[in-house]
């Protein structure tokens, strides 16, 4: 039993790992085609057929530039700041549940690294741990440039998890649970909805429970994620490059790279608290007639799909949407989604007592 | 050698190093760094005796919002040793005094105290947020209510010195 449980968690682990790698690998392909797109170019299409090759490209271009070290008194922190980004970005996937259980071989295996209860809790320590690469590696590269944006990505990461942190609290009020796993548990099935006699199914996603709280926590998933419209850390109009204008190499390769990995986290959870996670319509009944496996691998390609719908968002929002003043950036942050937030708490509460007497 | 006691010897060490370090560091950055290591090892304690709601808690507040707030200070003040003020020398003997004092108090404390030899979980639901729940809004209501109201008008209050006064610019 031991042995088993281990080895299931570190296969369950290492798959992740993997899947997150090339995922966030193929994101920046993706990127640059769309970017292509928007404006009306062609965009990467010389490595291999279609450009299929260019993520391998620049990783091996990003392996074999010179690895740069600035004139800095804190060598250590300016190596410790790319890594701490990366595995932050990385340490979110282990509560996130992938799918149902697995039957191989008679032996039962949940498509979880960790089903704590805690789960939506552990979610926001992470993000509020996240700040520290960014933060150490620009201040560590003794430039007032990649200073400046290390300031403005820890107050705009501080600033954005408190509208963050409240918009969930509705969302859990709702769900009465801190259980990822069980989030995504609650959000199975259809509410039936008549309206003038004409009768409809809604599937029980908590987007139309908490549509308020869904959009305040898209907005502060971007300005977490450091993507346009809230870019201001890296704005390489005012910035040069921002926190990472020191680093070369592999080191800017993994910030860049926590960007994309944070991106696919981030659009997984808000595909799994807001939006069903693994559930869609006709499980039951591909369950019961088809066997649970076949329902299981479908609910994880459906979760991916809808993953991989929030990336394009995404990028999508990226190249139409112009960057927010940095005023302007604190000023929605803290007067309007906050604000917004608590009133959504309160009118959550109010519509729970209603509605159980 | 149990796991859970190499898990709790090597933490434990981890915490006293960076806690001593916090004070010794001539760079100020360096000591809130390893402040936030000694953070993290006492959190990981707090997961040693299954309480996950402390935990996690403690990462959120401690490591996450009080250290950065901390650490951007810090590195905007452009803090190095030429600007560095010496305080005048009855001022370090008054320091000195003072933390010998609370040592010894501490001391005292900590050899009144029940030495609890065996090391886990209590129940196994103590520590979880359905327990912790309860007792907050049972037994400690009161207090627990006042405090939140208390939180969320200073974040209010906050919010409303930020906004610009109108008034005050048309005069």
């Amino acid at each position: 039993m031991e042995s088993a449980f281990l080895i299931e968690k570190g296969v369950i682990i290492l798959v992740v790992f993997g899947i997150t790698m090339l995922i966030a690998l193929y994101s920046t392909f993706a990127e640059r085609v769309l970017a292509g797109y928007f404006q009306d170019r062609l965009g990467p299409n010389r490595a291999g057929p279609g450009g299929l090759l260019q993520p391998l490209a620049d990783g091996v271009k990003m392996f074999t530039k010179e690895d740069f070290i600035p004139e800095t008194p804190n060598k250590l922190l300016f190596i410790l700041g790319p890594g701490l980004a990366m595995t932050t970005a990385l340490m979110t996937s282990a509560v996130i549940p992938w799918g149902r259980q697995l039957t191989i071989f008679g032996y039962t295996a949940t498509l979880q690294a960790a089903d704590i209860n805690i789960a939506m809790l552990y979610v926001f320590g992470v993000i509020s741990i996240g700040v520290y690469g960014i933060m150490i590696g620009g201040w560590a590269s003794n430039n007032k440039f990649s200073l400046l944006g290390a300031v403005r990505a820890s107050s705009q990461m501080i600033s954005y998890e408190v509208a963050m942190g409240l918009s969930m609290i509705a969302v859990l009020m709702v769900s009465g649970s801190l259980s990822i796993h069980e989030i995504a548990e609650n959000q199975h099935g259809f509410i039936d909805w008549n309206w003038h006699g004409h009768k409809f199914a809604w599937p029980s996603w908590y987007v139309f429970k908490q549509p308020l709280a869904f959009l305040i926590f898209l907005i502060c998933a971007f300005a977490e994620t450091n993507r346009t419209p809230f870019d201001l850390p890296e704005c390489e109009s005012e910035l040069v490059g921002g926190y990472h204008t020191e680093y070369s190499s592999m080191k800017l390769g993994f910030f860049l790279f926590a960007e994309y990995v944070n991106m696919f986290i981030s659009s997984a959870i808000i595909a799994i608290v807001f939006f069903g996670g693994y559930n869609y319509p006709g499980m039951d009944w591909v369950n019961a007639h088809l066997g649970g496996n076949l329902a299981t691998i479908l609910g994880t390609l459906v979760l991916f799909a809808k993953i991989f719908f929030f990336i394009f968002f995404y990028m999508w929002v990226r190249w139409t949407v112009p960057r927010f003043r940095y005023d302007q950036l604190m000023n929605l942050g803290w007067k309007i989604l906050m604000p917004l937030a608590i009133l959504n708490i309160v009118i959550t509460g109010f519509v729970l007592i209603l509605t159980a007497s | 050698m149990d796991i859970k006691e190499i898990i709790f010897w090597s933490l434990s060490t981890i915490a006293f190093i960076t806690a001593i370090y916090t004070v010794i560091a001539k760079n100020p950055i360096f000591s809130a760094i390893s402040l936030l290591v000694c953070f993290a090892s006492i959190a990981g304690h707090y997961l040693l005796l299954n309480a996950q709601f402390l935990f996690i808690v403690h990462i959120i507040v401690y490591a996450g919002a009080i250290m950065v707030l901390f650490l951007t200070t810090l590195m905007l003040m452009n803090l190095n040793e030429e600007t560095e003020k010496h305080k005048p020398a009855i001022a370090q003997i008054a320091a000195l005094v003072i933390a010998v004092a609370l040592g010894i108090v501490l001391m005292l404390a900590v050899r009144k105290a029940n030495v609890i030899l065996t090391m886990g979980p209590m129940t196994d639901s103590i520590g979880d947020v359905k327990s912790l729940g309860t007792v907050l809004l049972s037994e400690y209501f009161y207090p627990f209510e006042f405090i939140s109201v208390l939180l969320l008008s200073a974040m209010v209050g906050v919010v409303l010195l930020m906004k610009k006064d109108k008034t005050a610019a048309l005069k």
